[in-house]
């Protein structure tokens, strides 16, 4: 019937079949539908699949191509992680608050990505509210490692990690508030960008921590997500957070030599403590890899980097307790059986419908900005905050792209951190400064540790520098093959 | 003990916009419930506020109309409490950094021209309404009003009586109808004033502990509320007690002040700024453009009536109760070609009293500026005497058509013509030779006899003050 090779096949190759009819978009999907069948008992990549929604896209999608009206996406099955809102699906953002809510609209992510002909694979796990570095805290169950089903995705795009790793999709979107794109990738061995906050438009994608929540893709490698950046990046006057700029082709300078190019390597990033030997490792010879393509390093500075963790577990859980006060059990969601009154409706509803790990936040939040602590919690956040945008500015003064670790370890055991929410909080130690410089970034495969691993390198761009970042990525995936490698669980 | 009563006003005004502050719903009154309630106003799940430009430009509007100072940067924050008709469990307002800072509003209280000061004014969301009635057992939400824009308007405690509370709120009333940010439609709830009220003996600077008085949806009741919390307070300190800060409510039925809830329920708001909405920017710019389409406002308006016109204070503050009616009364005295005090005099009276009785707003009012003017023009050339001017206005009001055709139709125009005035004096004299001789013997009484007659004898059109002098000559023979 098709004679693609779902596990290694680049979407550029996927829109060329489609193209010239090699492959009908019903097939495809079809076929990726199959391999969610067989693989997401294990997996649990997935809270909400529809097949015959999506393969109405499909068949729409083969009429488009038929008429010769086919974008570089149409007829590709993507899967939306389950924070997007999309006309007729269950909606539930990994919560028991949510279990019910079907969208009666779509993010403006998911217009681009129907306007483009692209068809809706499923909705993906993730953790609750996307709070949680490991998906452990989806009300739907934990999402496994394609590598090791007992070591967890990463969190909280774990879904769209696992489903890109296992090639149950050829892409998949993905939010990052502090490291939910690019740790799971890193975790998961797949590729994933997180663009400049305000690039991509936040309408539709349910709010954990406005400031810093910015949506993006993965896919198994950086071409790839340059296609579906010139797809999803776009100005949105329905989100006042929204960047207007030139339209841009992600993909144009992707084959330009990376002669010349300084990348910055923060002292923090480096300094040894947190980060596994493994890790280490891997980042020196991608160094050397990159040294070989003509880059220079250099060393910079991020002195308040060290802050980041908590700068981050203030602000955004302040968010968070305001962005979760909707879901209140009156109009939507989930509603408490025989509340006796109102006050009592609330609690109850509230309750029984978040988990602890969002109670957790909610309260921290409430905390931070309640009447006499809010100047010590609250503001002294933001002032840091504004330091560590300092920071970068000062940095990128001297390079072009920032290298690092993406996590400062493999994916780690189920239960191993959650009785400690302060060592589950470090596993975005790399990520979270990103987050609160509003600057892109992205995790690439970088090698394998121990027990076959995948361990992340992330690469931190300047603002709007998603094209180089993309660039960089690609010239080392020329070189090398981790992208490429695909769990043994996921070859059929 | 002589007490000092303290009063500060806070006001909401529903802002004349289309759409809501931060979505693109309808904020038309009236409609079927949620009916005006998009996926933004529902609060679901991915949704973002769009600040509406005209909401800031009306608030632009005030801040220069009131000499306030427009902030070039505010900041919105979201103001967090849970409650049904609050879908998104917190409102979104301003804190730290209002759009306006400052200004006065000048008003006219008991013949004097008075100024209270503002704190502030900001922008906020409107919440739904919860209905509690139609629903056994249940609450009703209607969410058609929620995101509809509203400009806070704060006072300082500057107002020392309820009088004066209420005249300030007239005139505030008044400047946000004039300047067009606000229809000011009280039953809709389009103009609502919370007042907080305190006392201290007299001569004391410390301020006494107030309460916030809610729920004053008329004038009439303000006043009522004040006057009764005025009241309570001063016979609880006289009593000995203390009053307790706290939010009471007016129950215009029972006419009293009820607690709703003290300060120490007072919730924690936790404000901070609102992620979703960038700053909101003000150029220089902007604000020059609408201050180039500000109109002249009430009080300046008052001033220039006072001294270009010498109307008195009374007559101009009556003639810019609307920029309709000072509109009316600027035409008809450009018409006129002058006069403006018999132009006040005619609109302030008259034309006033015709629009309450008719319970009809300027614009509604069948009498023309061009057709009071014709009228005015007859009074000055004698044709009409004041009474006859005003049955000829009334017939106006009620039927229209015109000064001159009217007054030739009913015969109504004035006997001036000396010639014909003496004929019916002398017909007079000669058929009453007795009271002529009363008259010439000192009876001066008389004199009002022959007046009677005379003007009936001509169905009263005899131009008045000639008809005296005439007679006056004749009987003196």
């Amino acid at each position: 019937m098709m004679s693609i090779d779902l596990e290694n096949t680049s979407l550029r190759q996927l829109s060329q079949a489609l193209v010239t009819r090699q492959v009908s978009s019903r097939e495809l999907t079809q076929a990726y539908l199959d391999r969610v069948q067989r693989l997401d008992a294990t997996l649990n990549a997935f809270i909400t699949l529809d097949p015959e929604r999506t393969l109405r896209q499909a068949d729409d999608a083969d009429a488009r191509i038929a008429r010769a009206q086919a974008g570089p996406l149409t007829g590709i099955p993507i899967a939306h992680k389950d924070i997007f809102c999309a006309t007729g699906w269950l909606t539930t953002c990994g919560s028991k608050m949510l279990s019910n809510f079907v969208a009666p609209y779509d993010a403006h992510v998911i217009e681009r990505f129907n306007a483009a002909g692209t068809c809706t694979l499923g909705k993906t796990n993730m953790d609750e509210f996307a709070m949680g570095s490991s998906n452990e805290t989806s009300f739907y169950g934990p999402v496994k490692n394609p590598w090791n089903p007992a070591r967890v995705p990463g969190g909280s795009s774990g879904g769209s990690a696992a489903a890109v790793a296992a090639r149950l999709a050829p892409a998949a979107t993905a939010t990052d508030t502090g490291g939910s794109i690019r740790q799971p990738a890193a975790l998961c061995g797949v590729s994933g960008i997180k663009p400049t906050y305000g690039r991509v438009s936040r309408y539709g994608m349910i709010a954990y921590a406005s400031s810093l929540d910015q949506g993006g893709v993965m896919a198994p490698c950086a071409e790839d997500l340059a296609l579906l950046l010139n797809t999803m990046v776009g100005f949105d006057a329905r989100d006042s957070t929204s960047i207007e700029r030139p339209a841009e082709d992600f993909t144009a300078q992707l084959e330009q030599p990376l002669q010349g190019l300084r990348i910055g390597l923060p002292k923090p990033f480096f300094a040894g403590e947190g980060v596994s030997a493994e890790v280490q490792q891997a980042l020196e010879s991608a160094l050397h890899v990159y040294r070989s393509l003509g880059a220079q390093c250099v060393t910079v500075d991020l002195p308040h980097s060290g802050l980041s963790v908590p700068v981050y577990y203030v602000l955004a859980p302040a968010e968070a307790s305001s962005n979760l006060s909707r879901y209140d059990g009156v109009r939507y969601g989930w509603r408490a059986a025989q509340a006796q009154d109102l006050i009592d409706l609330y609690e109850r509803s509230r309750a029984e419908g978040f988990g602890p790990e969002v109670k957790r936040r909610i309260l921290t939040g409430s905390y931070v900005l309640s009447q006499g602590y809010y100047d010590a919690y609250y503001l002294q956040a933001q002032r840091v905050r504004r330091l560590i945008v300092e920071d970068f500015k000062a940095a990128f003064a001297h390079c072009d792209v920032i290298l690092g670790p993406t996590a400062p370890t493999v994916a780690f055991g189920f239960n191993e951190k959650t009785s400690d929410p302060v060592q589950m909080y470090l596993s975005d130690i790399f990520t979270i400064s990103v987050n609160l410089a509003g600057l892109p970034g992205m995790s690439i495969p970088a090698g394998f540790g121990a027990e076959n691993l995948p361990v992340g390198l992330q690469l931190i761009g300047n603002y709007f520098d998603e094209a180089r970042l993309l660039h960089v990525a690609h010239r080392y995936q020329q070189v090398t093959d981790w992208h490429r490698q695909v769990p043994p669980l996921a070859r059929l | 003990m002589d007490w000092e009563v303290v009063i500060g006003i806070e006001t909401h005004a529903q802002l004349a916009t289309r759409s809501k502050i931060f979505s693109g719903a309808s904020t038309r009154f009236g409609a079927e419930p949620n009916a005006q309630a998009c996926a933004v106003d529902l609060a679901l799940p991915g949704v973002l506020p769009v600040l509406n430009r005209q909401a800031v430009e009306h608030a632009i509007r005030f801040g220069l109309a009131v000499g306030a100072t427009v902030a070039p940067r505010s900041v919105f924050a979201r103001k967090n409490y849970f409650y049904p008709d609050l879908p998104k469990g917190y409102q979104i307002s301003q804190y730290e950094r209002p759009v306006v800072s400052g200004g006065a509003i000048r008003f006219f209280s008991a013949e004097q021209e008075k100024t209270v000061r503002l704190t502030r004014a900001h922008l906020e969301e409107d919440a739904g309404k919860s209905l509690h009635e139609d629903f056994q057992g249940r609450s009703g939400i209607d969410l058609n009003r929620a995101g509809t824009p509203l400009l806070e308007i704060v006072s300082e405690p500057d107002l020392r009586s309820a009088a004066d509370a209420v005249a300030y709120a007239r005139a505030l009333h008044q400047l946000v109808i004039w300047i067009g940010i606000c229809d000011g439609n009280m039953q809709e709830g389009s103009f609502r004033c919370d007042a907080n009220v305190s006392v201290r003996p007299v001569g004391q600077d410390e301020l006494g502990t107030r309460c916030e008085i809610k729920n004053l949806n008329s004038f009439r009741f303000m006043e009522k509320a004040i006057l009764y919390e005025v009241r309570r307070q001063i016979r609880t300190l006289e009593d000995g007690g203390s009053i307790i800060q706290e939010t009471r409510l007016y129950d215009p039925e029972r006419d009293e002040t009820r607690a709703m809830r003290s300060k120490e329920d007072a919730q924690d708001y936790r404000y901070f700024p609102d992620p979703d909405l960038l700053p909101v920017r003000i150029s220089e710019d902007w604000v020059a453009q609408v201050r180039a389409t500000l109109p002249e406002l009430p009080a300046d308006m008052r001033a220039r009536f006072v001294q270009s016109y010498g109307l008195s204070a009374y007559d101009a503050d009556l003639l810019t109760g609307s920029q309709a009616l000072a509109q009316y009364f600027q035409t008809l005295h450009q018409l006129l070609g002058g006069d403006a005090k018999l132009c006040a005099n005619w609109v302030c009276g008259e034309f006033l009293a015709a629009l309450r009785r008719s319970e009809r707003e300027v614009q509604e009012a069948p009498v023309t500026p061009q057709q009071l003017c014709d009228l005015l023009r007859r009074i000055q050339d004698g044709t009409l005497s004041g009474k006859m001017a005003k049955e000829l206005f009334d017939v106006l009001w009620q039927e229209g058509g015109a000064v001159d055709a009217l007054i030739a139709q009913r015969g109504l125009s004035q006997i001036s013509d000396a010639g014909v005035l003496e004929q019916i004096i002398d017909a007079l004299l000669a058929a009453h030779p007795a009271q002529v001789a009363e008259f010439r013997a000192g009876k001066d009484k008389v004199f009002g006899f022959f007046v009677g007659r005379a003007m009936k004898a001509c169905a009263g059109r005899a131009n008045p003050e000639q008809l005296n002098a005439l007679l006056r000559q004749r009987l003196a023979g």
